[in-house]
């Protein structure tokens, strides 16, 4: 309570009680609006966590990580003696592995140089409209990515499905994200920084690669990182341009399987249909593993 | 005059005017000789120009395309703006206002960063050497030197400031530019820098940017009062401050102004 007296005998709170309470009930009823609108945030992610886990858990052994999935006619086989569905999907994670492998060595140093000049070259007109192409670019449908990437790719270059078309399609979704964080990420380094390496004579290209680079690691790791989780999710460009294969492999050349790509599969599958979940599971979680990561590396870097 | 004008001297600056956006003129020719082996300060209100002035020294505006130069500055007798930016800035090196240590690498690191970046390949015992000597240099050697190879983000900000003056002394230049060294320090770290200074002028000429008159009265030999872009008066500090030329670097010294 305020105890503060403007008028000899009365409390400052005696002259102006309605304002004051108003005020008051104004807090509560905002806080009370915003704890709500939070829980019911927070219970959409518990919500979709929890049934992914209590449908997928059970399915998830050494076999799920080990063995590519079961025809049809097993899974229908285990299904109507009550066991779990035998075989797992390691060939959607190695092909899911490669993909996001080979994307991100196309991703990765395309997506940083540009991200260095557009830091370089913030007022330049040129930088401007790369900055504009690239928002263009985070806003095309996957699925027209996929189909521009299936007309050149799968169609001129490898003549079929292919891990490298899928690749390309990944790496085309990655970069305006990696673009954007490197120059971001840049742009937090003080001025004062780069003006001591300059001064100390150090040549320009120099300045970027050992001083600007490490000094924005972290920055850097968190843009790499969440651009790879959220590519780890997409299907539909996936379908039009690796297809799926039911076995491990590697050769660039050929269709590959992904983690989506099977949960796509089981889903149009009756006897799989469990297996969608311990799929879902566990590409979640592992989203959820970089995401963790990148929070880390962030933090890390802070101290 | 006449004294300064003795002197051995070792930066020439001929009619040198700078302009950021092609129109607003922050420093009006300018021409002086910093002498060597001594400290000459820049004083004069904020804006004046006096920074501007030093970071042409070591052609640190460069880095900004909408900064224009006119004019030449001579070390000894080599036009600096004919000389390689990357030769120029390790013969005149330079200290910021804020202590500015690569956060990314050791104190060790931190002092030979000079090397380091410019991939100069050094000896160990070379290394060691110049580290050592650098930081005894700063006088912070002591305080430092079991923690030679741990990041520098522990230092207070004096010590940190005292490391970046090691580094630019890591290089052995002719000259150290110093942008207002000391204030973001308190008055004990000030002191620390005030004395190093001192000592540091036997073997480096060393120009310091300050908007602390009392700064400059202790520990400079010669000073420039600048005021517009101006160079309004420069002389021995002594007689600047004791007997000055110009009614306006008399209002300045004495408080009546700005």
């Amino acid at each position: 309570m305020n105890q503060t007296t403007i008028l000899p005998g009365k409390k400052m709170t005696e002259l102006i009680p309605d304002l004051f309470s108003g005020r008051k009930l104004k807090d509560k009823l905002f806080l009370i609006g915003i704890v709500i609108f939070s829980l019911l945030t927070i219970s959409m992610v518990v919500l979709i966590i929890g049934s992914m886990i209590l449908k997928g858990y059970h399915q998830i052994n050494w076999a799920f990580f080990t063995q590519s999935p079961p025809d049809t006619f097993q899974a229908m086989m285990a299904k109507m003696s009550g066991k779990t569905i035998p075989g797992g999907i390691i060939n959607g994670i190695t092909g899911s592995l490669y993909l996001v492998g080979i994307a991100s060595l196309i991703a990765i140093p395309f997506g940083v140089l540009i991200g260095i000049y557009l830091y370089e070259n913030s007022k330049k007109r040129y930088a401007g409209f790369i900055r504009d192409i690239t928002d263009v670019l985070q806003g095309v449908p996957s699925i027209v990515i996929g189909l521009i990437v299936y007309l050149w790719v799968v169609v001129e270059i490898t003549h079929g499905y292919s891990v490298l078309a899928g690749s390309v399609a990944l790496a085309i979704m990655m970069l305006p994200l990696i673009i954007r964080s490197t120059e971001e990420s840049l742009k937090m380094i003080p001025d004062t920084l780069k003006e001591a390496a300059i001064a100390l004579g150090t040549p320009y290209y120099k300045v970027v690669m050992r001083v600007l680079i490490p000094s924005s690691f972290s920055g850097l790791m968190t843009g790499i990182l969440l651009a790879i989780s959220r590519i780890l999710g997409e299907t539909a460009p996936l379908m039009l341009t690796t297809l799926g294969n039911p076995a491990i492999n590697w050769n660039i050349a050929k269709p590959v399987s992904a983690v989506p790509l099977l949960i796509w599969q089981f889903y149009n599958d009756p006897n799989m249909v469990d297996l969608i979940w311990s799929s879902s599971l566990f590409l979640m979680g592992f989203v959820l593993l970089l995401n963790i990561l990148s929070k880390w590396i962030a933090a890390r870097q802070k101290k | 005059m006449n004294d300064i004008n003795t002197q051995p001297s070792i930066l020439t600056i001929e009619n040198l005017s700078i302009a950021y956006d092609n129109d607003k003129l922050a420093v009006k020719n300018v021409s002086a000789t910093i002498k060597k082996n001594a400290i000459t300060a820049i004083m004069g209100p904020s804006g004046c120009g006096k920074t501007t002035l030093l970071r042409a020294m070591n052609r640190m505006h460069e880095l900004y395309p909408n900064i224009t130069t006119t004019g030449k500055i001579k070390l000894y007798d080599e036009n600096i703006y004919d000389m390689s930016t990357i030769k120029l800035r390790r013969k005149i090196g330079m200290v910021f206002q804020r202590p500015n240590p690569f956060p990314t690498l050791s104190i060790y690191d931190n002092v030979i960063a000079g090397y380091k970046l410019n991939g100069i390949k050094l000896k160990r015992t070379e290394r060691d050497e110049i580290v050592e000597t650098s930081l005894k240099n700063v006088t912070l050697w002591d305080e430092v030197k079991n923690s030679l190879h741990k990041k520098g983000n522990f230092l207070s900000g004096g010590q940190q400031q005292r490391l970046c003056i090691a580094r630019a002394l890591a290089f052995k230049p002719d000259v150290i530019l110093l942008d207002e060294p000391t204030s973001a320090l308190d008055p004990i770290a000030t002191a620390k820098i005030e004395d190093l200074l001192i000592d540091l002028k036997e073997n480096y000429s060393i120009v310091l940017v300050t908007h602390n008159m009392s700064q400059a009265a202790r520990i400079s030999d010669n000073a420039m009062y600048m005021y517009m872009g101006e160079l309004i008066e420069y002389d021995e500090t002594t007689k600047i401050f004791t007997n000055p030329k110009e009614t306006s670097t008399q209002n300045y010294i004495t408080g009546r102004f700005g």
